[in-house]
């Protein structure tokens, strides 16, 4: 009969407005600025550096400029200068780090491949997604004072997934202690040693002041 | 195209239209004698109802339709040529921005092609969440068609309203799982980058089994609605043999009466072991293409509940499966698959080195699209924006 | 105005008294002849701002009422519950700048919207808001009414004509389309009505609704097998008439991008908007006096309530239902439209005036006899609406679908 499917139709409609008052299935908006958004653990939305401690971020940077993100980047948003110098690390081992590290965010596409290439859990998605910017290159070219966060705040963010990889840099360097030491003792040398203990040394030498020198603008990625 | 025998499936009684080699284009629609002027307008790029930046260039005899041609180009990206110059673990988020509905079976499609190049097996628990998250995807992708395709006919938002309330929890599913909702990223060579863990699952358990009353409501509020069915039925119809003649896949294919489904025909990954059944339309109208997508999604909805009660343990992922700097040996390959708006095929050459030398993606809207004159010749405006509607179109993938 | 009082008791009680008693107090120190031009310039203030009120507020029901049926909050931002949002789109809506294409035809494109709330307006002034409460007391009211209603559509035609655009000239020859068609039926279900109350005048119709059968069931001409066939065709009229979903062709925002608001912005915008909403409250307020009793209360117990509340109850739950109806349907195509007029209101129409006639010429059966008429009116509204529907729906409906052999 004609009318049977509008008059069907307007039933539809009136019980969602009924549900809309009572349902939380039905209403489902959330008013964004009250009321923040409830992040997954898993949620990504641009890199950040990790570094070990929130005091001294460019001293403690995990990054060791080995340039596999640079290169695994699909959009290329990402640009490092390796240091000419070595510091030590997180366990005391001499490094290059990154003596430029700068990230396009305005380019970066959050495809989280350059989390997945790092071989030293250097590199993680942050899940930070207020930052709109007036200024182009000032407010989304990230250098890498600005890139870098400490372990604790990718603690807060992926729990999980933090824990996971804290545990597993801690095995690799009770691995790489444990050969230090054995190599150690195989040489009966005492300067052998050196790093091993320097681990468990929290003093650390100042960055070097051309970290502090905010990177240019990237050049072309490609010659 | 790549149809399997017409005998084998059915198709045998279609055939090419005589004196048309292609038997793509229906004689033009000659305007009456002493008809008064024609008006060209220009529908879009910019218009609510081209779903993007696409463009109808219309020759309208008062309101009816006298030719129509599609301009398209907008949101060219350079897609396929940065496919070349991009590893082939790079191009994977490249193919989320495809059809940016349903990132999941843009990936799948893509990693399937590159494991038939390189040869890499998938594991078991893989290709059961590859089915969850396709037929999710298509859950969402249909679902939305139904909502925009009801805006177009003139809704004040309603439908569209319910269907982004109920997308909204399917990409909740997609963001706890892959951390976004819409390029989610989620395939890789060998498997899946995550796991869904035991909470995932039965959160998508619980959308799964709630999803039929939705569709039971959205069906109240349209499919038997008046003016819906006045709108909609006879409406842009696709003969069966221009559907196969023009390549069109899939559920608008199928909405023609022809019954060709990838997860039938190729019974790529673990699809033969569900148990569902593939609708297939009569007239072919935009009706049948509504209604068809409707039928689609109660099958999906079977099939997840098959793959999450059968979801295997295991890994994941291969870790043997090489993803970064992946070199397969020199060769070609091509992978499908029957993505919610058709059939979606990457073609890859490779020469053995990291990147392809020729990446080719076979985009479904692309193809649907070229029968968008034939469908709409001699109808009104108000029906051209519906037939494009359901033709379900995505720009993302029709420009690449 | 209508100064005399009717003897009933209802009538006098003080708070429906309250309005006359105001205008009294206001114009009663002027001379005899200046009063009755002060109370009609008072009567257009009233009007006025009562409607400009219920202009703002609707726009507010309707997006709230639309938001929650399609689970979202609606407007929430600007004051409690959104309550000065009216306001704040005013505000904006007259700080907008004012766009005229170069190739616009400009006396025109201005002359469009403000011709368009002038003759919205019009109609207004023969409504009986309450008892006594009418702004212009005329014989031929209904048919006034009407004539000031059907020149709205031209002004729609105006603008698209005016705005030298594509999309508006198409919205401008639905327009037209729309306006022949949908004039007949709107005319044609009121006649019966008139033949019944046997007046044109609107005080007179909604007096001839006094009243309750077996004192509970008013005489209200929507109550009748007759009346409500003519007031769902008047009904069905009026959505198309003002402009409303599933009747909005001429705006279609999917296909003609607004039509004939493509090219108006700012207050020239604002101004059509406000003549769809008075266009739709001067409608509903036709049909609440027509065929819903006008101010009279639907049970003798309620009337302690004042007439115009009665009266207002009555408008907003029409105007509510049209934003329902919105909030519901698709909208139908221009050949659907005027099939739907022509072959099926307009006959639906023409069956009811025959049963109208027959209702005016059997007012005095009484008994079972009463209950013969009610029934013969009854299938003089069934058996043409099946036959017509299915004659309509011929061609469509549900499917079934088969499943691919696997």
């Amino acid at each position: 009969m004609l009318g049977k499917g509008l008059l069907q139709g307007l039933a539809v409609t009136a019980k969602n407005l009924v549900g809309s008052y009572h349902d939380p299935a039905r209403y489902v908006t959330q008013e964004y600025p009250e009321v923040p958004p409830k992040l997954p653990e898993a949620y990504r939305n641009f890199p950040f550096l990790v570094s070990e401690t929130a005091d001294d971020p460019m001293g403690t940077l995990r990054c060791v400029a080995c340039q596999i993100c640079e290169k695994e980047c699909p959009p290329q948003c990402i640009y490092i200068e390796k240091s000419k110098d070595k510091k030590p690390d997180a366990t005391g081992k001499p490094q290059i780090y990154p003596a430029v590290f700068a990230i396009d965010t305005a380019v970066c596409m959050s495809c989280q491949i350059c989390v997945e290439v790092c071989p030293f859990d250097a590199i993680k998605m942050d899940q930070e997604f207020a930052i709109a910017a007036t200024d182009r290159f000032g407010g989304l070219l990230l250098n890498r004072e600005q890139l870098a966060k400490p372990n604790a705040y990718y603690h807060q963010i992926h729990p999980t997934e933090a824990a996971e990889v804290d545990a597993r840099l801690a095995a690799e360097r009770r691995a790489a202690e444990e050969k230090a030491r054995l190599a150690a003792a195989a040489k009966a040398a005492p300067k052998a040693a050196a790093p091993a203990s320097a681990a468990m040394s929290p003093t650390r030498t100042a960055p070097a002041p051309t970290a502090a020198v905010p990177p240019p603008a990237p050049p072309p990625s490609s010659p | 195209m790549m149809l399997p025998d017409p005998a084998a499936t059915g198709l045998a009684r279609v055939r090419k239209i005589e004196g048309d080699a292609l038997g793509l284009r229906t004689p033009a629609f000659a305007p009456t004698e002493g008809a008064g002027d024609l008006l060209e307008v220009s529908l879009g790029p910019h218009h609510p109802s081209t779903h993007g930046v696409f463009r109808m260039d219309v020759v309208l005899d008062g309101e009816r339709i006298v030719r129509l041609k599609p301009v398209f180009g907008y949101l060219h990206r350079n897609h396929e040529k940065l496919g070349e110059a991009t590893s082939y673990l790079g191009s994977m988020p490249y193919t989320d921005r495809l059809d940016y509905l349903n990132s999941m079976t843009n990936n799948w499609a893509y990693a399937l092609a590159v494991e038939k190049l390189a040869g890499i097996p998938v594991t078991e628990r893989a290709e059961y969440v590859r089915v969850v998250l396709a037929e999710l995807s298509r859950l969402l992708n249909h679902t939305c068609l139904a909502g925009f395709l009801m805006q177009d006919c003139g809704c004040s938002g309603t439908p569209l309203m319910y269907a982004f309330r109920e997308r909204e929890k399917i990409l909740d599913l997609f963001e706890s799982l892959s951390g976004s909702r819409m390029m989610c990223n989620v395939q890789r060579f060998g498997g899946c980058r995550v796991d869904p863990s035991a909470e995932w699952l039965a959160a998508t358990r619980r959308l799964v089994d709630g999803y039929g009353a939705f569709l039971d409501e959205f069906e109240a509020l349209l499919s038997g609605n008046e003016i819906v069915m006045a709108r909609t039925q006879g409406v842009g119809r696709l003969p069966a043999a221009l559907a196969v003649n023009a390549g069109i896949t899939g559920p608008m294919l199928r909405a023609s009466g022809v019954g060709h489904d990838l997860r039938k025909v190729d019974g790529y990954g673990v699809y033969p072991r569900f148990n569902f059944r593939v609708p297939i339309g009569r007239d072919g109208d935009v009706y049948d293409r509504y209604m068809v997508r409707m039928l689609e999604m109660r099958e999906s909805i079977a099939i997840l509940d098959q793959a999450l009660r059968d979801l295997p343990g295991g890994p994941i992922l291969d870790p043997k499966a090489k993803q970064r700097g992946l070199r397969p040996k020199a060769g070609e390959a091509y992978g499908r698959i029957e993505g919610p708006k058709g059939e979606i095929g990457f073609f890859l050459v490779s020469d053995g080195t990291g990147n392809p030398t020729r990446y080719r993606v076979r985009a479904p809207s692309f193809v649907n699209l070229t029968v968008l004159e034939d469908l709409c010749l001699g109808h009104t405006v108000a029906d051209a924006v519906i037939i494009l509607g359901s033709i379900d179109i995505v720009l993302g993938e029709v420009d690449r | 105005m209508i100064l005399a009082v009717a003897p009933a008791s209802p009538a006098d009680a003080w708070l429906e008294r309250a309005p006359l008693l105001l205008r009294d107090a206001l114009t009663g120190w002027l001379p005899d002849a200046l009063r009755p031009w002060v109370s009609a310039l008072l009567s257009i203030a009233v009007i006025l701002g009562v409607f400009g009120l219920l202009f703002a507020y609707m726009t507010l029901a309707e997006r709230k009422l639309l938001g929650r049926m399609q689970n979202r909050p609606g407007p929430n931002r600007t004051g409690p519950f959104g309550l000065l949002q009216p306001f704040a789109d005013a505000i904006k809506a007259l700080t907008k700048e004012d766009i005229v294409p170069r190739a616009a035809d400009r006396v025109l494109h201005f002359l469009a919207p403000v011709v368009l709330v002038a003759l919205s307006l019009l109609g207004l002034a023969v409504i009986p808001f309450g008892r006594n409460l009418v702004a212009v007391e005329l014989e031929a009211a209904v048919l006034y009414f009407f004539a000031a209603g059907a020149a709205t559509e031209l002004s729609i035609f105006m603008a698209g004509w005016a705005s030298r655009n594509k999309y508006s000239l198409l919205a401008a020859m639905r327009a037209l389309a729309q306006l022949i068609s949908y004039e007949v039926p709107l005319l044609l279900s009121v006649v019966p009505v008139v033949v019944v109350a046997g007046s044109l005048s609107t005080t007179g119709i909604v007096a001839a609704q006094g009243g309750w059968a077996a004192g509970i069931w008013p005489h209200w001409h929507a109550l009748t097998p007759w009346g409500f066939s003519a007031f769902a065709v008047f009904m069905i009229a009026a959505l198309a008439e003002s402009n409303r979903s599933p009747f909005d062709l001429p705006e279609a925002e999917s296909e003609l991008i607004a039509g004939h608001l493509t090219e108006y912005s700012g207050f020239k915008y604002a101004l059509f908007f406000m003549a769809e909403y008075l266009g739709m409250a001067a409608l509903s307020a036709m049909a609440v006096t027509l065929f819903l009793g006008g101010w009279q209360a639907p049970l003798g117990l309620l009337e302690f309530v004042p007439s115009y509340a009665w009266f207002g109850v009555k408008l907003l739950l029409l105007l509510l239902g049209f934003i329902w109806i919105r909030a519901t349907f698709p909208r139908l195509r221009i050949d659907q439209l005027t099939r739907l007029s022509w072959k099926f209101l307009v006959p639906l129409a023409l069956v009811n005036l025959l049963n109208g006639g027959f209702w005016a010429a059997t007012a005095d059966w009484s008994g079972p006899a009463a209950a013969v008429r009610w029934l013969v009116s009854a299938l003089l509204v069934v058996v043409p609406f099946v036959a017509l529907a299915r004659s309509l729906a011929a061609g469509y409906g549900p499917r079934t679908y088969r499943y691919a052999p696997s």
